[in-house]
């Protein structure tokens, strides 16, 4: 069957997923190719141990509908080596990102206007130059996309970012398969 | 406890496994496993292509349920398995490709006929392996095994590096696996069951539509216990023929594009559907937004990714259709309650519908009608060959004009669709089935995409009979133009056909030619009462169409019908 990537644009939403894996070869490459097999672009992906070194948890940040995200979820579930996964949107849950960032401060105007904005968003300067400083900062990403928009207008010469993380704030429950819908679902898909 | 090599370890596994015969082709990476093959118990099947190998494999797993197995070596002979994996997979067929790989200090060098097929194979498994140390091959294969034959079966590819291979290992077959992360649900929630237990006796206009799960779950007794416990009739899938005995007074025929009249209409009625080891394919579905518009849908699948996937359904039974089957006929106890009258009018309803509108198609003309050929072979087999079938029209009209009173009579390429399965798999099918008559009803096209394997049949010594319904085309293909395109046919003629006789005798097997309906039931008779194989060239009128069908886009009772003469 075809996944239509044509929804309408409110429909879309971005999800946050976590995957628990067994640390095994080839197991991300899985993960990616059953998404990227369906059209879909992941928008960030963070790979790390848990606590158990035979266990990885993979989390994955892609925007979709809700028809198809609930089909890629139990696609996922279906691979051999995911253990479990956790659609965390929609349920309480914390997100870091770690992103690095140069941005020019050549006068002390600059340079002092950089600092107070490290102090509101709790970022470090973690390297200088006579004409930059590079800035540490983590956060969700409603912080950092709050904190790039002020540093845009001193200049970004460059930007590197890890993929997001998140972690559940409690156990939360499996979300019910099948959770009531519309009864038809897509139409279009019937054609030859 | 002994040491051996990898080669013997793989060959010790199979035996565990219950393996008794191997489908594949040789080459330098796998050279050493045929050599152990050779002094081993174990039957070797050679086919003179690696696809054949598979679907073979393909032929015997899925006339017997058992695993069928591969042999080939890397690079080019692991990328020839491809469609063969992605078809088996599609169908839920339990199939396991060995292919041998290059030594693991050379891998990712490029080297001679290296290939990641782990990566080229990744979409189209189940789930595949790379064997890196000779000590993990048992548990390795073990593992593939379960993982291809329980659940939703599939196909699993292991990629065995040549030093692998010729390494020693202790041999220990480990007795029991458990994987933290894939454990097949296969028991129904009994919330559900006594669900679909109670619509399905309450309901007035019920009907059962089967598929491919009830064969594979071997559930046939308790769909024909259930569907006569409550009068329900039943619709098949392609996959599903079989699966309900086909003279049964409740059966309506195949459903879907080319479903049978009655079993369309009697969906679009109905009040409640109960989908059983069915995956609301779009070939059975039709325009989605209209289809079963009446019904209360009830749906069976072990595969979790398959409920709610097309439609959402009323009544998600995520488990074994068997088990579930079971457990909804325990729920009803020995004499439900259920509105008797109302199923007796909604037989009779269907009925009409057949009346009105039975599988017809031109008896008269010079030429010979290819339905009349898949009944004549009824006829003359009386219903007990198993069929093979490649992909096209005549696959349609096998499935429509032959009755199957068996799970595993039937037997074909549904979610793929691959041209060249059915000589292939008819070969896997003999192998595996020793005394049964097997034929492969093929179509001009198919059959040249896998020609080769008379050369296996003749070397094997296996009568299978090939009937050829011959119309010089791509006659499904064709069929599209005609319909659909305003006749353009581009591309899809095949003329001069060759002569399929002599090409057989080519390969030493008996030709058999009918030109005209009057040869039709010799031909079949003398083909069938010849002891080896043999290939049946029937020149059919090529304007001949598959009906009903339903067009793109239309719903499934929309059907265009055969044109009345
Ligand atoms: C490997 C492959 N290639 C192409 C197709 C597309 N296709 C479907 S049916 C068909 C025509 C089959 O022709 P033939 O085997 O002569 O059977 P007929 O329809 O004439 O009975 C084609 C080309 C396919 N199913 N499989």
């Amino acid at each position: 069957m075809e996944f239509s990537t044509d929804q309408p644009p409110e429909k879309l939403k971005r999800h946050t997923l976590a995957i628990l894996v067994d640390n095994s070869p080839g197991v991300l490459a899985r993960v990616t190719t059953l998404i990227s097999g369906r059209g879909f672009n992941i928008d960030s992906l963070s790979v790390a141990e848990t606590m158990d070194p035979e266990v990885s948890v993979i989390t994955l940040i892609i925007t979709g509908n809700p028809r198809i995200i609930s089909q890629i979820i139990k696609q996922l579930r279906k691979l051999i080596n995911v253990i479990r996964v956790t659609d965390l949107s929609g349920t309480d849950y914390v997100e870091r990102q770690l992103i690095m960032v140069r941005v020019k401060a050549e006068s002390d105007g600059a340079r002092a206007e950089i600092t107070r904005l490290c102090d509101i968003f709790r970022a470090k300067i973690i390297d200088v130059s006579l004409k930059s400083y590079t800035l540490e900062i983590t956060g969700g990403m409603d912080k950092i996309k709050a904190a790039l928009n002020l540093l845009k207008s001193f200049g970004v010469e460059e930007q590197v970012s890890t993929g997001l993380t998140a972690m559940a704030r409690s156990h939360p429950a499996a979300p019910p398969d099948g959770a009531a819908r519309g009864r038809r679902l897509d139409p279009k898909n019937a054609d030859g | 406890m002994t040491k051996m090599n990898g080669a013997r370890i793989l060959i010790e596994c199979w035996k565990k496994e219950g393996v008794e015969v191997v489908f594949g082709y040789p080459g330098a990476a796998t050279v050493e496993i045929h050599h152990a093959l050779a002094e081993s118990s174990l039957r070797f099947v050679l086919t003179r292509h690696e696809q054949a190998a598979v679907h073979a494999a393909e032929g015997y797993a899925r006339s017997t349920g058992r695993p069928g197995v591969v042999l080939v070596t890397s690079g080019p002979g692991a990328t020839n398995t491809i469609t063969g994996l992605a078809g088996a997979n599609m169908d839920s067929v339990p199939v396991l490709v060995f292919t041998g790989q290059v030594a693991r200090m050379l891998i990712g060098n490029d080297a001679f006929q290296e290939v990641d097929i782990v990566g080229v194979s990744r979409p189209v498994t189940k789930h595949n392996y790379l064997v890196l140390s000779t000590h993990d091959l048992a548990s390795t294969v073990k593992e593939a095994f379960y993982v291809a034959t329980s659940g939703r079966p599939g196909a699993v590819l292991v990629d065995l590096p040549k030093d692998v291979i010729g390494g020693t290992a202790e041999f220990q077959y480990p007795k029991k696996i458990s994987l933290k992360a894939y454990r097949p649900h296969l028991t129904p929630h009994p919330r559900q069951v006594s669900r679909a237990a109670a619509l399905l006796a309450q309901a007035e206009r019920p009907l059962i539509y089967a598929g491919g799960g009830i064969v594979s779950s071997g559930a046939s007794e308790e769909l024909v216990r259930l569907s006569e416990l409550l009068n329900i009739p039943v619709t098949t899938t392609l996959m599903g023929l079989g699966g309900f005995p086909g003279t049964h007074p409740l059966f309506l025929g195949m459903l879907g594009m080319h479903g049978l009249y009655r079993a369309n209409m009697a969906v679009q009625r109905a009040d409640l559907i109960l989908a059983a080891g069915a995956r609301f394919d779009d070939r059975v579905t039709g325009a989605l937004g209209r289809f079963a518009p009446e019904a209360a849908i009830v749906h069976i699948d072990v595969d979790t990714t398959s409920i709610h996937k097309i439609l959402d359904v009323d009544v998600p039974l995520v488990a074994d259709a068997r088990q579930a089957l079971l457990a909804i006929l325990m729920a009803l106890g020995e004499a439900p309650d259920y509105p008797k009258k109302a199923r007796e009018k909604w037989l009779s309803q269907i009925e009409a519908w057949n009346r009105e509108e039975p599988l017809r198609y031109k008896k008269d003309g010079p030429l010979i009608q290819p339905q009349a050929v898949v009944e004549e072979i009824y006829r003359a087999t009386r219903g007990k060959a198993v069929i093979v079938t490649e992909v096209g029209q005549h696959q349609m009209w096998a499935a429509q004009h032959y009755l199957y009173e068996r799970p595993r009579q039937f037997i074909s390429s549904g979610g793929l669709g691959v041209m060249g399965f059915g000589l292939p798999a008819c070969l896997g099918v003999q192998v595996a089935r020793p005394e049964a008559l097997v034929i492969d009803i093929a179509g001009d096209g198919s059959i040249l995409m896998n020609i080769q394997e008379l050369a296996t049949v003749a070397q094997e010594g296996l009568p299978v009979k090939v009937a050829i319904l011959n119309n010089q085309a791509l006659g499904m293909v064709r069929q599209w133009q005609e319909l659909f395109y305003g006749g353009r046919y581009a591309q899809t003629i095949l003329s001069p056909s060759p002569d399929f006789v002599k090409l057989a005798e080519a390969f030493g097997i008996r030709g058999f030619l009918a030109e005209k309906p009057a040869e039709v039931e010799e031909t079949v008779r003398l083909a069938l009462a010849h002891e080896g194989p043999a290939v049946m060239d029937f020149r059919v009128d090529p304007a001949a169409l598959v009906y009903p069908m339903v067009p793109a886009g239309k719903a499934i009772d929309e059907m265009m019908l055969s044109p009345r003469s």
